[in-house]
């Protein structure tokens, strides 16, 4: 096909160019808060993430030596000498200023007139000369801004306080709360469904259309229908808000597009090797067991991928059946919209926290990607 | 006890358990209740094999019926009460459906949910489509899926944090931040603005975000149904001198319109549902209400059982017309 008549290398090339602006436009976003991660407090309030890779330009507040113990005499006058940034790292100057209504008033080497005698000389490397009267010479250091130019860094410090200081804000309790809601309620309904999908596709009974049909109905029934009905119930029940409520909301929740995806997989499965089993004499647990499951298993995995990124990913389930006042067993969902509301302009805490809660469910994705793509195309009622 | 440990002996006992119950209520219908052999052999092989189903079936359907079906008819019946002090409930007719029809808040979550229906799966579909087609024949086409389908993986509330950022607000004569204002300025716009503040704007930009995940999925789909053309239209197409957009136009898009129309209803079922992402991003405020978020808010910050299970009926009753057409195609395909 790509060499047809009437197509055009033009189109092509606008073809490659309208993909690579999507791509950008899509990633640009994610890209935004990832770069921001890896950022200081400060340097994320100085720039947009957009001029990490570039040197940032800052105004620094610095003194000089204080001249009662460092002052030389020359004459007259009265001299400090020495280097602004005293014993820490040197960088490089790119303009001065004595006075807050003009941080960049100097370029490097410039000498500052400031008044009746006085003048102070900063060179690039920091080196500065100070002069003056006894008077002007006394008392506490001269202030002075410092426009410098700083390298792009990149920090690893938010990863270490949101995961193992920070107080608060620490998202590993919640990212093990996490983990503890998503395994059970992404096992138990595949148990459960794959029991049911083999019975709608291979058994023959009265009904069988119209229980299928049931599913059909109940995968687009809003969950929130069921939130209030079934807290009751748990309450009723002494279950509570806890795990066990929320592994047997997600079960009930996952169910229906487990047993619909099962269901249209293993109903696709060659008969001959199931009439076969059954003329062998297997029963069908056998039949089940041996044969159904194994032949099954992208269709298991494709549902588990789901299940797994829409648990893991889940709030309203997790706020309504487990999250109590004790904060406990807060998951991340939860955690980051907290952060949201008590950090809400701290981009290092709140980007680290969404790259922390999004780092398993982009692995599983990129790994996993065949059985998503799959159960997608299995999973949509055509 | 460890959570997790709980969680993995969770999965061990529920394992052990569903298996154990598949393989003895299987054994116990065979060997105990219906044996196959003595005078009744033949009989009971089908008498056994009339219940079996109903034993594989029990479980999910037991789950499904409380945890679905069970909800949507009390809900009904939480509508039309009141809770009274002591736990009671007494039957309150309509009157909580007229109160949430006079609260100004709902007509403004529905206002905003029929502008989130009209434009989330417009844009989800057109872009997916575009992409799908653009990327169809390309070299690298399946690496630009795979990011663009990406956003899929992320939380509606990691995804609200990444769009909190582009939308980022700082006063003016700050350093912008927010790529959004940034932009902004840069083609010329006088001020920052606070996007998520200014009405009709905000709710646009909340819809950004759901179109940003979800167009990934309408590509998937879209992709795989473009793929499924057969090869002789398009070809008779161009051998007869179409263009390449009347190919695309009036031979490709016409084949998928089933396929597209799936993916429509399925971004649709998810637009009626979007609660997170308001409830991270603007928690309802500054005219960006929807009803899952009004919901929320009337049942467990207000505590009205009454009025916000009438608005989860009004969800209901939007996601019938679908419901009734997928159970209506699920069953022509079965035939």
């Amino acid at each position: 096909m790509d060499n047809i008549a009437g197509r055009k290398p033009a189109l092509g090339w606008a073809v490659n160019i309208s993909v690579v602006l999507l791509v950008a436009l899509w990633l640009f976003p994610t890209i935004g808060l990832l770069v921001s991660s890896f950022r200081t407090a400060d340097q994320i309030a100085a720039t947009g993430w957009w001029k990490a890779f570039f040197p940032v330009e800052q105004t620094e507040q610095l003194r000089t030596a204080d001249p009662g113990e460092v002052r030389a005499q020359e004459g007259d006058l009265f001299v400090v000498e020495g280097n602004i940034f005293g014993d820490g790292p040197a960088t490089t100057i790119s303009a001065w200023g004595v006075s807050s209504r003009d941080v960049a008033a100097y370029a490097p080497g410039e000498t500052a007139d400031m008044g009746d005698g006085e003048s102070f000389t900063l060179n690039e490397d920091g080196s500065y000369r100070w002069t003056g009267t006894d008077d002007q010479i006394s008392g506490r250091g001269q202030r002075v801004f410092v426009g410098v130019e700083q390298a792009p860094e990149f920090t690893l410090a938010n990863y270490e306080y949101m995961l193992v200081s920070g107080g608060n804000a620490n998202i590993s309790k919640a990212f093990f709360n996490t983990l503890t809601v998503t395994i059970p309620a992404t096992i138990i309904p595949i148990l459960f469904a794959a029991f049911a999908a083999y019975a709608l596709a291979w058994m023959d009974f009265p009904g069988r259309a119209l229980l299928i049909a049931f599913v059909v109905a109940l995968l687009v029934v809003p969950l929130q229908l069921a939130l209030i009905p079934l807290l009751k119930l748990h309450l009723a029940l002494g279950i509570g808000k806890g795990y066990l409520g929320v592994w047997l909301a997600h079960t009930g929740f996952g169910l229906p597009l487990a047993i619909y995806l099962l269901r249209n997989y293993m109903a696709g499965l060659p008969r001959d090797i199931i009439e076969n089993a059954r003329v062998d004499g297997a029963t069908d647990f056998q039949i089940f067991t041996r044969i159904i499951l194994p032949l099954s298993f992208p269709a298991l995995a494709s549902f588990a991928i789901f299940q797994f990124l829409w648990t893991w990913n889940d709030l309203l389930v997790a706020l309504v059946f487990l999250v109590d006042s004790s904060g406990q067993t807060t998951v991340m969902t939860r955690h980051i919209v907290e952060l949201l509301g008590t950090f809400g302009g701290n981009w290092e805490v709140l980007a680290t926290a969404a790259f922390v809660s999004m780092a398993v469910p982009l692995a599983v994705f990129f790994l996993m990607q065949r059985y998503l793509v799959r159960g997608l195309l299995a999973g949509s009622v055509k | 006890m460890h959570p997790a440990i709980q969680a993995v002996l969770t999965v061990g006992v529920a394992v052990i358990v569903s298996i154990g119950y598949f393989y003895l209520s299987n054994v116990f219908l065979d060997r105990v209740l219906f044996p196959a052999r003595g005078p009744n052999a033949g009989r009971n092989i089908n008498r056994a094999n009339l219940i079996r189903p109903w034993l594989f079936l029990f479980p999910a359907f037991a789950a499904l019926g409380l945890y679905l079906a069970y909800p949507v008819v009390e809900t009904i019946r939480l509508s039309l009460t009141d809770r009274v002090a002591g736990g009671a409930y007494v039957w309150a007719g309509t009157d909580n459906y007229a109160q949430m029809l006079g609260d100004p808040k709902f007509w403004e979550a529905l206002r905003n949910n029929f502008f989130w229906l009209l434009i989330v799966p417009a844009a989800s579909t057109a872009f997916g489509l575009i992409i799908a087609q653009l990327t169809d024949r390309l070299a690298w086409g399946n690496i630009a899926k795979s990011l663009i389908f990406m956003p899929m993986a992320i939380s509606f509330v990691g995804a609200s944090v990444i769009f909190k950022l582009v939308y980022d607000y700082r006063p003016a004569g700050e350093e912008q931040i927010g790529i959004l204002n940034a932009v902004y300025l840069a083609l010329g716009g006088d001020a920052p603005q606070a996007w998520l503040t200014i009405p009709w704007v905000n709710s646009l930009l909340l819809m950004v975000v759901l179109i940003w995940i979800q167009t990934g999925f309408a590509m998937v789909i879209l992709s795989a149904a473009l793929r499924g053309i057969p090869e002789e239209t398009i070809e008779a197409a161009i051998v007869d001198g179409a263009n390449p957009w009347q190919i695309f136009f009036k031979i490709k898009v016409p084949q998928i319109m089933p396929t597209i129309m799936v993916v429509w209803t399925t971004i649709t079922i998810v637009v009626l549902k979007i609660f997170d992402i308001v409830f991270a991003m603007t928690n309802g405020q500054w005219g960006t209400q929807v009803l899952a978020n009004y919901m929320y808010d009337k049942l467990f910050r207000a505590n009205d059982w009454g009025v916000g299970s009438a608005s989860a009926m009004v969800i209901m009753l939007l996601v019938l017309p679908i419901l009734v057409w997928n159970v209506r195609t699920a069953r022509k395909e079965m035939r």
